[in-house]
């Protein structure tokens, strides 16, 4: 499914020097391209994760609109928009995301039972700790995980309903070398697999896996 | 794993978080039922004491010296004894507007069956008596026989026994319900009983004030007042024409008890109020809190596609359930206090104390439970729009 940004922009409001308000995005056109690895790169404090956050449907933008497919995702109520992120959007979010109470596995499930329809998630569930090699911590709570750990189940939580666009902010900020591999490699299959995927990452490495990059400059967007 | 169940998952995950809530809404439903059963009691203990009395006027000997006295030994029923010449009897209830009169005995003895405290004895004419009769009724249906006796509440003895006053038995032949008052601790007997008893007293040596004949003497008379006629001016007729006696109003002696009885209700209701004003701002304090704790934990279900409705609906669920439970132990505690403490607390505010019945205290019970519970769902839901209107993007952004 195609993911398109139109003249999508993001002002917030900060004291300077001659206005009060600066864009965290310009206005920005941008498309999500199916089968594919897309990669933003840029410096800390760009507008990356705010970009992400809009094309996820998590972020009003100040102007223009997000299409996913032939829908205008802000023009839905939020029980919609929220219907069609759980079912169409995979988004692994910046930082650390455990849900304290839930098990590692119960994490994992959850994107799955919120809509319930009365399916067995486990094995899906299982199959994607295995994945990303965390499964001996099915059983395990969030806070007894390290952080790389808890990426690694985010990571998989994101994918657990197959989703046919997949927004990752940094997944492997906290990940060693080997591991940082296998995240890309997995996410580098869901495109194969008909995914779109955006990644948002520092990474270098990463280059080796895109099929296209951007780069995020003070809120522009520059195809490279 | 299903929806309905995340509620519990984080109750169960959360023991600090839950722990607080609960106590929190325990406090409420405590002070809230506490205090109004405590109100409740007071109230109806002072009308059992009003229908206990049921006279208008009571007159006494003038030798029965203070007011406080005569409340003490009429209202509270604490041990004591006076006696006046029994003709006064005929030359009150020719008094105009005195519908009835019956005559009283009052004699305090120790028994040896029973207490270690002196018990006050009250006798009573069954022919005209319309005070006590009414009262014994309800737990004893015959007529009482010469050295049959009724006990109050507090009296340990069983119904069948006896009890040794002045060396005569008498039969124990039913014990009357709570009043919540120091009468809880006399015992009823008719005239000819309680004439017996102070005869013996008197042959004993060990009553000082009756030294006359116990057919001449009575120590009280009961007075109802007919209907069109002023409680008031019938009171000072007896008390200017009427020698040796001194007439009072019983409403007068139980306004005292009626005043102290406001006043503790006022400090008991402002309590309540204190205590819920300080609850509700600690709840809305504890759900601001605990929205910026769970602040990070909310986006991350938004991430996932929860919508706005489904988490009101989890954070709802989880606080109704947090504050039913602890209602409905803050509502058993408040019960089993107040019904443990009852004479404690009658002891200390010196007020009768005579608890609801059972329909009225579960009536209390669901009224405190649905206000605790309806008081916190509204601050967690205002928790739950709070959240709802800040994009899930701008808080997962923080604390990065
Ligand atoms: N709620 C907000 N209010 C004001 N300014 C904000 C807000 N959110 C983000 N910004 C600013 O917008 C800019 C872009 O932030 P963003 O988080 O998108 O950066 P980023 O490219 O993801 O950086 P990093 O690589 O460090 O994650 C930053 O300058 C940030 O300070
Ligand atoms: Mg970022």
């Amino acid at each position: 499914m195609i993911l398109k940004a139109e003249a999508v922009t993001k002002k917030y409001f900060r004291k300077f020097a001659d206005k009060n308000y600066f864009y965290a995005v310009n206005e920005t056109d941008f498309v999500l391209k199916e089968g594919a690895v897309t990669e933003i790169i840029g410096r800390s404090g760009s507008g990356k994760t705010t970009f992400l956050n809009i094309l996820a449907g998590l972020l009003s933008p100040s102007s223009g609109r997000v299409m996913l497919g032939d829908t205008d995702i802000y023009s839905l109520n939020d029980k919609k928009l929220s219907l069609l992120r759980n079912d169409n959007i995979g988004v692994i979010p910046q930082g650390q995301t455990g849900l304290d109470s839930l098990t590692v596995l119960e994490n994992v499930k959850l994107p799955y039972i919120l809509y319930g329809k009365g399916e067995d998630a486990d094995e899906r569930a299982a199959a994607l700790l295995e994945m990303v090699g965390i499964a001996h911590l099915a059983d395990s709570y969030p806070h007894e995980l390290s952080g790389g750990e808890v990426r690694r189940l985010a990571i998989a939580r994101a994918l657990m309903k197959n989703p046919p666009v997949i927004l990752a902010d940094e997944p492997t900020g906290d990940l060693d070398d080997e591991n940082t591999e296998i995240v890309f490699g997995i996410l580098r299959k869901a495109a194969d697999d008909g995914a779109s995927v955006l990644l948002v990452t520092h990474e270098s490495d990463a280059q080796r896996y895109a099929d296209e990059i951007y780069r995020m400059n003070s809120g522009k967007l520059e195809k490279i | 794993m299903t929806v309905h169940s995340l509620p519990f998952k984080n109750i169960r995950h959360k023991p600090s978080r839950t722990a607080a809530l609960a106590v929190i809404v325990f406090l409420m439903a405590f002070t809230l039922l506490g205090g109004t059963l405590s109100v409740l009691s007071l109230q109806r203990g002072l009308a059992a004491l009003e229908t206990r009395l049921g006279a208008d006027i009571i007159v006494v000997p003038d030798t029965a010296k203070s007011k406080m006295n005569l409340e003490n030994i009429v209202l509270q029923g604490i041990p004591g004894y006076f006696y006046m010449d029994k003709e006064c009897v005929d030359k009150i209830a020719q008094v105009e507007g005195v519908e009835q009169v019956s005559a009283q005995y009052y004699l305090a003895s120790v028994s040896s069956g029973c207490c270690s405290m002196p018990v006050q004895i009250i006798g009573f004419d069954p022919e005209t008596d319309f005070s006590v009769t009414p009262w014994i009724r309800q737990s004893y249906g015959e007529t009482l026989g010469t050295l049959d006796v009724v006990v109050g509440c507090n009296i340990n003895k069983l119904v069948g026994g006896t009890l040794k006053f002045y060396g005569l038995e008498c039969n124990v032949v039913a014990k009357l319900d709570r009043t919540g008052t120091e009468l809880d601790n006399a015992v009823y007997g008719n005239v000819d009983t309680v004439k017996k008893l102070i005869a013996a007293s008197v042959e004993k040596g060990l009553n000082e004030l009756a030294k006359k004949d116990p057919d001449k003497i009575v120590s009280s008379v009961l007075i109802k007042v007919k209907d069109g006629y002023n409680i008031d001016d019938v009171t000072d007729y007896i008390n200017v024409y009427v020698r040796h006696v001194q007439a009072v109003r019983t409403k007068s002696m139980l306004t005292g008890v009626a005043d102290s009885l406001g006043g503790v209700s006022n400090v008991i209701q402002i309590l309540i109020a204190a205590v819920w004003v300080f609850v509700l701002i600690l709840l809305f304090v504890v759900f601001s809190a605990m929205i910026n704790e769970r602040k990070r934990e909310f986006a991350v279900y938004r991430v996932m596609g929860t919508s706005k409705s489904m988490l009101a609906k989890m954070v709802l669920t989880e606080s109704t359930v947090l504050s039913f439970s602890g209602s409905v132990l803050g509502c058993a505690a408040a019960v089993l206090c107040v019904s443990s403490f009852s004479t404690v607390i009658e002891n200390q505010l010196q007020l009768p104390f005579l608890l609801p019945d059972f329909g009225t205290a579960a009536i209390c019970g669901l009224i405190t439970l649905a206000a605790s519970v309806v008081i916190s769902s509204v601050a967690a839901f205002y928790a739950a729009i709070k959240l709802s209107r800040v994009d899930a993007g701008l808080i997962l952004r923080e604390g990065n």
